[in-house]
């Protein structure tokens, strides 16, 4: 018998979405999602190859004198793109990427990346800080050479041809929405906690991710064999013949669980003691509602609607919102679609929007102060949703609510807009349920007033915690001090459940709390209509509310809110339901 | 092949706040372009092709750094002085 190799190397992280994969990494570059791909060029073929980057280097120049003629009078002499111009015929760089394809027979993709790569080294060894920051003018005019050679339909990871399991620093709402994702196995990254935009990402598609990893890309190499565990949030890079094995079983009987608990989840949720509760969908593409009918959600909680202002140069236009919108309602009818209203923020930035250059993000203007403040963008929106609604069951949220006079504001804007509509003889639907989020502490103490011009409040878990704590779910430091459960939390839950029930009013949550088994018992008996969670969850939810009476759960939660530490309701959990929930969990 | 002998160089000394950056380099970039032949920035041992941005940007030439500006052919007499002009005129900033 040889010894066993010691080649498989071990990672632990935070585990952010379940599920198992086995398969090839694919590094991300630091910059952000940026795949080329590399192949030979034929002799013979290597002049029409050269020929090929020659005319993407006159496209990226026609397109950098394009905007430099756009530019008001004023502006006309613009250093910074006339030196790009000059940047683009600059030997070092367009020279060189030549000789380079001609040399080595590669394609002009690589060859470019190649270059510039070696030429941000250079500039990165300097000691002077300006200098250092010019590598990012090369690659600028780089991209802007890139983008033309392989056309922006296909650009950077949309090359990839092979199913991979992404490894990055972070990801941004931006590369991911410039990911071709049905060709992700998984996600792992350094960065990120729990909640992190990456594990909602990949809860969305139904694919595991492990994050907070810290050294995921220096101890992984592009093409190395890995195997992510989402449900225990460990990584295997290298794994041995006995390992795999091992995880492919795993593998193999994490599926069939999620198959069998799947199958029962197209009926209602019904408590033991014969109350329903309805579990809705978060999605965020229209593409989900697929998942949210294989998965069984009895309607859309929340439908985020950020997607279609990302990555483009400008905002669109009502049509594009309308279609999108009108797709989802019309699939989903007669079950509720909650259209929830832009809510921009840091972590979803804008292209097209510049000045939001802000040192606290979370804390600035976002959501519906953003919205409030551009009248046209929100109009845009609100008409797009008001149209929809005519199609089917609409509910409108707005996001980040924190006073009165927002919500006063947002209702006038929303009766502003079905005016309009009428003045322009279009079909729409005003008589919509409209409903605010409960995400920022000043809305929860407030509840009492907000009630009043409102037919719900859904209650946003995660961004409640991160204000209420004063904790960032992104930053790894202290992701571990975000915690649903603590009792500062549970109180303004129970608040908002309070004020719904005296003003009669519904009440939802859609937050990643939902979408944890152990916490529905607190949930139901704290008093909540709906939860709402990503499509996969609702299988296991379905399955915990029916095994669960709404008369205990109600003296659980009752005796849950006594508790003084996180900890406490948690070990509290563990012995009311710890065995109910322990037979629904997968390990 | 070896190298021509510089037929003519001209020291100066940069006096412009930034350097040699982007702008400044773009500007001699687009005055070396039309030279008949090779047009050098030297510093210390270091020689940079003039008729490239990127080039002069690795050479990392600071306020006060002193240059030398070299042609190779005779020809190229008016490029340089233009250039020597240009970087003891701080690039008029």
């Amino acid at each position: 018998m040889s010894e066993p190799v010691a080649r498989e190397k071990i990672l632990k992280g935070i585990n952010a979405s379940p599920g198992i994969c086995i398969g090839k990494a694919y590094l991300v570059d630091k910059e952000g999602v940026d795949v080329v791909e590399k192949y030979s060029i034929k002799d013979e073929q290597l002049k029409g190859e050269v020929k090929r980057f020659k005319a993407a280097v006159k496209r990226a120049r026609d397109e950098f004198h394009t905007i430099l003629k756009n530019r008001p009078e004023e502006l006309q002499r613009d250093y910074i793109l006339e030196t790009h111009i000059a940047l683009l015929d600059d030997k070092m760089l367009y020279g060189k990427t030549i000789e380079a394809i001609q040399s080595e027979g590669v394609n002009a993709e690589w060859a470019l990346k190649k270059i510039v790569s070696s030429l941000k080294a250079t500039f990165e060894k300097m000691g002077d800080e300006y200098l250092k920051e010019r590598a990012s003018d090369v690659v600028h005019v780089s991209d802007a050479i890139m983008r033309n050679l392989v056309g922006v339909a296909s650009k950077n990871i949309a090359a990839i041809d092979k199913r991979v399991i992404l490894v990055a620093n972070d990801l941004s709402p931006a590369d991911t929405s410039q990911i071709n994702l049905a060709r992700i196995k998984g996600f792992i990254t350094n960065r990120g906690g729990k909640a992190s935009h990456t594990g909602i990402m990949a809860q969305a598609l139904e694919i595991p991710a492990v994050v907070g990893l810290e050294t995921a890309t220096t101890a992984i190499k592009n093409d190395d064999l890995i195997i992510v565990d989402g449900n225990t949030g460990t990584v295997i890079i290298d794994p041995s013949e006995q390992t795999l094995f091992e995880y492919e079983e795993r593998k193999s009987g994490y599926e069939e669980y999620k198959a069998v608990i799947t199958r029962e989840s197209h009926l209602r949720a019904e408590t033991t003691d014969g109350t329903q509760l309805e579990v809705m969908a978060n999605i965020e593409f229209p593409e989900e509602v697929i998942s949210v009918k294989n998965y069984g959600g009895d309607g859309i909680g929340l439908y985020r609607t950020e997607f279609q202002y990302m990555n483009r140069p400008e905002f669109p236009n009502e049509e594009e919102l309308f279609e999108k919108y009108h797709e989802v309602v019309e699939l989903m009818t007669p079950q509720p679609v909650t259209i929830r209203t832009l809510d921009i923020n840091g972590d979803k930035a804008i292209a097209n929007h510049s000045g939001l250059n802000e040192a606290n993000p979370a804390l600035g203007l976002r959501a519906i102060r953003y919205c409030l403040r551009k009248p046209e963008v929100f109009k845009t929106q609100l008409r797009a949703i008001l149209r929809a609604a005519a199609f089917g069951n609409v509910r409108i949220l707005f996001p980040m609510i924190s006073a009165y006079f927002e919500i006063c504001e947002a209702i006038r804007a929303l009766d502003e807009a079905a005016e309009s509509l009428e003045k322009d003889g279009l079909a729409y639907r005003r008589e919509i349920e409209v409903g605010i989020m409960m995400e920022v502490p000043s809305a929860v103490i407030l509840a009492d007033l907000l009630a009043d011009k409102v037919d719900f409040f859904s209650i946003g878990t995660n961004d409640l915690i991160q204000y209420a704590l004063a904790i960032d779910r992104g930053n790894q430091n202290v992701a571990h001090l975000h915690q649903p459960l603590d009792p500062a939390v549970l109180r303004l839950i129970k608040r908002v459940a309070d004020v719904s029930r005296e003003k009669e009013i519904e009440v939802f949550i859609c937050g990643e709390m939902a979408a944890t088994a152990r916490h529905i018992p607190l949930l139901l008996g704290l008093g909540m209509d709906e939860l709402s969670m990503n499509p996969q969850s609702i299988p296991r939810a379905k399955r915990v509310i029916r095994s669960l009476s709404v008369s205990d759960a109600r003296l659980f939660a009752r005796e849950a809110l006594k508790k003084k530490t996180a900890r406490g309701v948690f070990e509290m959990i563990q012995a009311t339901y710890g065995d109910i929930i322990g037979e629904l969990e997968y390990h | 092949m070896a190298e021509k002998e510089p037929k003519k160089s001209r020291e100066t000394t940069i006096i412009n706040e930034l350097g040699l950056h982007a702008r400044s380099a773009a500007q001699i970039a687009g005055i070396a372009k039309s030279s008949i032949a090779n047009v050098w920035i030297q510093k210390d041992a270091e020689k940079a092709d003039a008729s490239s941005i990127i080039d002069i940007l690795t050479l990392a030439c600071a306020k006060g750094t002193k240059i030398t500006i070299i042609i190779e052919d005779l020809a190229d007499i008016k490029l340089l002085n233009a250039i020597v002009d240009l970087v003891d005129s701080g690039f008029e900033e």
